[in-house]
């Protein structure tokens, strides 16, 4: 097959398909879906009563299917710390030792951590604060490079939460709703698209099987089903095809967007033995490996801990690399004092996105709803997702019974008035207020985005710092402009040329060329990337599915001399293709999504260059 | 009808290979760290049993697949989730612990129970499929046992292909050392053959076939009966992960040839 066919549109077939018709549809099993699917069979199982009797089947219960993605529902790798307040309210009996990983908060610290090697990009407001942060260390709560802010603001504390792991949170409530027989979950089965008639949304279709990587039919073929639904609940995530296909289709609300994102990697590792840290312990902090990047530790039961960063999309690195930026992260002085001697036990990461309340789409239409992260319930200025998502989840399925039980159809007239009302209402909604513009300042720098932080989460939202979003593309800068001042064009040009013919990646050379030390590998937690991949879990791709990497227009990465694609692959899936235009390997892709954001050419002045489709399979962390 | 079978596949759950198990000691004995949350999948060998089941029942319509699983319920209900998608079989569940560390000839008595009690089986026709090693249950006897059990005396172990003749005869393939493949012949049904890998690759997901399972994995798993399995006065001296395999280690600027030496030297070794 030539290249040429592989970076072309992928294939669309017009071809017989099987037909299947439930009640309801919903796209990706996440924690938002956990809490649609958990209220859902809360109240099937209570009252099993007429009011839920499928329109679809009559006679039958009400037929609920759930298909996922990934080849599990907790395969992936994620820890996080939240209040759990919506959690909580679905299970008052919940018992944090029932669930592996999990433990209540007992500490928690915010620490800016200074730059002890001297190659981060640094204001000049910002080195002037360091010296009199360092200066001033016999007086402040200053050590191993770090300063310990006094006390934890209100917007940030997590004191009255618990420390989690999404996979196995996920794999508990997953073995819950499916217990109780009502929903069917399908993982493996990945949602190539929603079905339209009209601007309305009947349902679902699934992935083509048995095709080659541009689409065609092969051996085996099996086209993917239509899967026809009164309503389909799309809770895909903020790279889910389904959720950007009907945002493409339908547009977002005047002045939304999904221009902010991070994306978040993370290991999780075995702690020595003789730690001093408590289960429990949450460190947030923010100035190290770049200003700009937030990171956290967060410690479970067991010796595990969960360490991470997020790379935000105002980075304006076009070189910037998690892996790297992560492995210097790990050894800061006041992390490595924990850290030194611990051993990986899995790794992972994840696109999320950062728009907020600025990324809310449409949350509901004829025949569809959307939920969690992709419907803009995460809040940016809290740092937190989880129970947001689990909340949307839970007030849609209340509107989704409280219309069953009435008899009325999903018109976008109804949800409205059912999940979209209880949803302006509650909690989520007003967080996502104060959030909205609480991070724009970081757009104009750092200091100016933590005071806008400040001010936001200090003044209960009522002020902020704003400033109009550049598109995601934009808001990557030029090779020459991010190192001006620390390379020069010259340099820059001999780091692209030893790139090409030393096969070594060019961001590692460039953060080499800027002054970022060689990592010694220990072959225990200091490992290459592709050994992450391969001791902290393992990337599965089913054959016979098509490439979901597609990059639409050669010619722009052709042009293009960042390749930012290429560098903040999370698994090194993209690399350097022949004529300029980057090869994609679908048996490394983790679906983090990071690609679709870190593409620096557009077609249409808003989205990337780079599509990314429905895939199947991912990485199965080592442990979740 | 000439040449139909019904193929009972023994097949249970295990965690995720790919996942970190820690032995650790409950109050039952041995147990493995947070087993019940651990991603299970079927177990690997069991699971080529179960696909080359299906294609022998594919190639001998009227031939039927029954799948009997022992494991918790609610686990067993997630692995069905993605097994169901792959090929046809009607699921026999059994609600019993999850892990390797319990008695072979318990689970053994369970499972022929399961399948004495399966409505409308054929046993003068039956094909008792398995695999020959467990990820997890790797006792290496347990289908033997269950075969005794139900009066099978027709066994074949590491079986990597079965060919069914036109008098219902079928010649077998038993792997033996040396890489070398056994060729056997027996007269017909009933036989049990614990599977290798045999050759068949992992069946596409099939939406299609999954609801069709579905409609009776439900029932199946509603109406699953706790398996008596009793400890018989087992005791665990101790417990081990096997080897890992793999072992990294960094080395800078090796050459490429001293890279091939290595690998030849490593492969000529084992």
């Amino acid at each position: 097959m030539s290249s040429e066919l592989l970076q072309t549109q992928p294939i669309e077939l017009e071809v017989e398909r099987q037909e299947l018709s439930v009640d309801i549809a919903c796209v990706g099993f996440g924690p938002a879906m956990g809490g649609f699917l958990t209220t859902l069979t809360q109240a099937m199982t209570s009252e099993g009563g007429a009011a839920l009797e499928s329109a679809a089947m009559p006679g039958m219960p009400l037929q609920v299917i759930c298909y996922e993605r990934a080849d599990d529902i907790g395969f992936g790798v994620s820890g996080v710390v939240t209040r759990g307040t919506g959690i909580r309210k679905s299970f008052p009996q919940l018992n944090p030792s029932d669930i592996p990983m999990m433990v209540p908060v007992k500490n928690e610290k915010v620490l800016y951590l200074l730059d002890p090697i001297g190659a981060s990009r640094r204001s000049t407001t910002l080195r002037l604060g360091d010296a009199a942060i360092r200066a001033l260390k016999g007086v402040l709560p200053y050590q191993q490079h770090a300063l310990e802010l006094p006390y934890t603001p209100d917007f940030l504390k997590k004191h009255d939460g618990m420390v989690m792991s999404i996979g196995q949170f996920n794999q508990w409530v997953g073995s819950q709703i499916m217990a109780s027989g009502m929903v069917q979950i399908w993982p493996g089965t990945p949602v190539s698209a929603p079905l339209f008639s009209g601007n309305k949304v009947v349902g679902v279709r699934l992935a083509d099987q048995g095709v080659d990587r541009a689409g065609a039919p092969e051996s085996c073929f099996m086209a993917g089903m239509n899967v026809h639904a009164q309503l389909t609940v799309v809770g895909d995530g903020p790279v889910g095809p389904v959720g950007r296909a009907i945002d493409g289709k339908l547009g977002m609300p005047d002045g939304h967007h999904t221009r902010e994102w991070a994306v978040g990697m993370k290991f999780v590792v075995e702690l020595p033995e003789d730690t001093a840290l408590e289960p429990g312990t949450v460190l947030h902090t923010f100035g190290f490996p770049e200003p700009e990047i937030f990171g956290f530790l967060y410690v479970h039961p067991d010796r595990l801990a969960s360490v991470g960063i997020f790379i935000p999309s105002w980075l304006a690195n076009p070189a910037r690399t998690a892996y790297r930026y992560l492995q210097h992260y790990i050894q800061h002085p006041y992390l490595w004092q924990y850290l030194q001697g611990a051993t990986l036990r899995s790794w992972g990461a994840k696109s999320l996105q950062e728009s907020g309340k600025s990324g809310e789409p449409f949350l509901a239409g004829d025949g569809y709803a959307r939920i969690g992260e992709g419907s803009g319930s995460t809040n940016m200025l809290t740092g937190s997702g989880v129970d947001e998502a689990w909340s949307t989840g839970v007030q849609l399925a209340n509107s989704v019974l409280e219309l069953l039980r009435a008899g009325k159809p999903f018109t976008r007239e109804n949800l409205e008035q059912t999940y979209v009302s209880r949803r302006r209402k509650s909690d989520v909604e007003l967080g996502a207020r104060v959030a909205e513009h609480a991070r724009d300042g970081f757009h104009r720098g750092v200091v100016r985005g933590l005071l806008g932080m400040a001010l936001a989460g200090l003044s209960n939202g009522k002020l902020s710092l704003r400033t109009p979003i550049p598109t995601a593309d934009k808001q990557i800068g030029s090779l020459d402009s991010y190192f001006k001042g620390r390379l020069t064009r010259e340099q820059i040009a001999e780091v692209t040329r030893e790139a090409a013919g030393s096969g070594r990646a060019m961001h590692d050379l460039l953060m080499d060329a800027a002054g970022w030390p060689a990592i010694e590998c220990d072959g225990k937690l200091l490992i290459s990337q592709q050994d992450a991949l391969l001791m902290g879990g393992k990337v599965q791709a089913t054959p016979g599915f098509a490439d979901h990497v597609i990059f639409k227009d050669p010619g722009l990465c052709i042009e293009c001399e960042a390749k930012t694609c290429i560098a903040m692959c999370s698994g090194q899936a993209i690399t350097p293709g022949e004529d300029g235009v980057p090869a994609f390997d679908r048996e490394k892709c983790v679906h983090c999504g990071a690609c679709l954001w870190n593409c620096t050419r557009s077609i249409d002045g808003e989205t990337s260059n780079i599509q990314f489709r429905a895939g199947a399979g991912g990485l199965h962390s080592a442990e979740n | 009808m000439p040449n139909t079978f019904h193929i009972v596949v023994c097949a249970s759950i295990v965690p995720d290979p790919l996942q970190t198990l820690e032995p650790v000691t409950g109050p039952n004995g041995p147990a493995l760290k947070n087993e019940m949350m651990l991603p299970a999948v079927l177990d690997p060998w069991a699971a080529c049993a179960l696909y080359e089941a299906a294609d022998l029942a594919a190639k001998h319509p009227g031939s039927k697949v029954y799948l009997v699983s022992l494991a918790p319920k609610a686990k067993l209900q997630q692995v069905m989730m993605t097994v169901a998608q792959k090929v046809p079989f009607e699921l026999v569940a059994v609600d019993g612990p999850l892990g390797g560390f319990i008695d072979v000839h318990s689970t053994a008595a369970a499972l022929a129970s399961a399948i004495e009690a399966i409505p409308g089986l054929d046993r003068s026709n039956m094909l008792l499929f398995g695999g020959w090693e467990s990820a997890t249950r790797g006792a290496g006897v347990t289908m033997q046992i269950v075969g005794e059990r139900l009066g099978i005396t027709d066994q074949f172990q590491g079986v990597d292909q079965i060919s069914v003749r036109e008098d219902g005869s079928f010649e077998v393939l038993e792997r033996i050392e040396g890489g070398r493949h056994q060729v056997s012949l027996c007269t017909g049904a009933p036989a049990v053959l614990g599977w290798a890998t045999g050759n068949l690759p992992e069946p596409r997901n099939s939406p299609q076939v999954g609801m069709a399972n579905m409609r009776g994995i439900m029932p199946a798993l509603q109406k699953a009966k706790p398996a008596q399995i009793a400890a018989n006065g087992l005791s665990y001296v101790s417990v081990s992960l096997p080897k890992q395999q793999r072992e990294t280690r960094v080395v800078k600027d090796m050459p490429e040839d001293e890279i091939a030496r290595e690998i030849v030297q490593w492969i000529t070794a084992e």
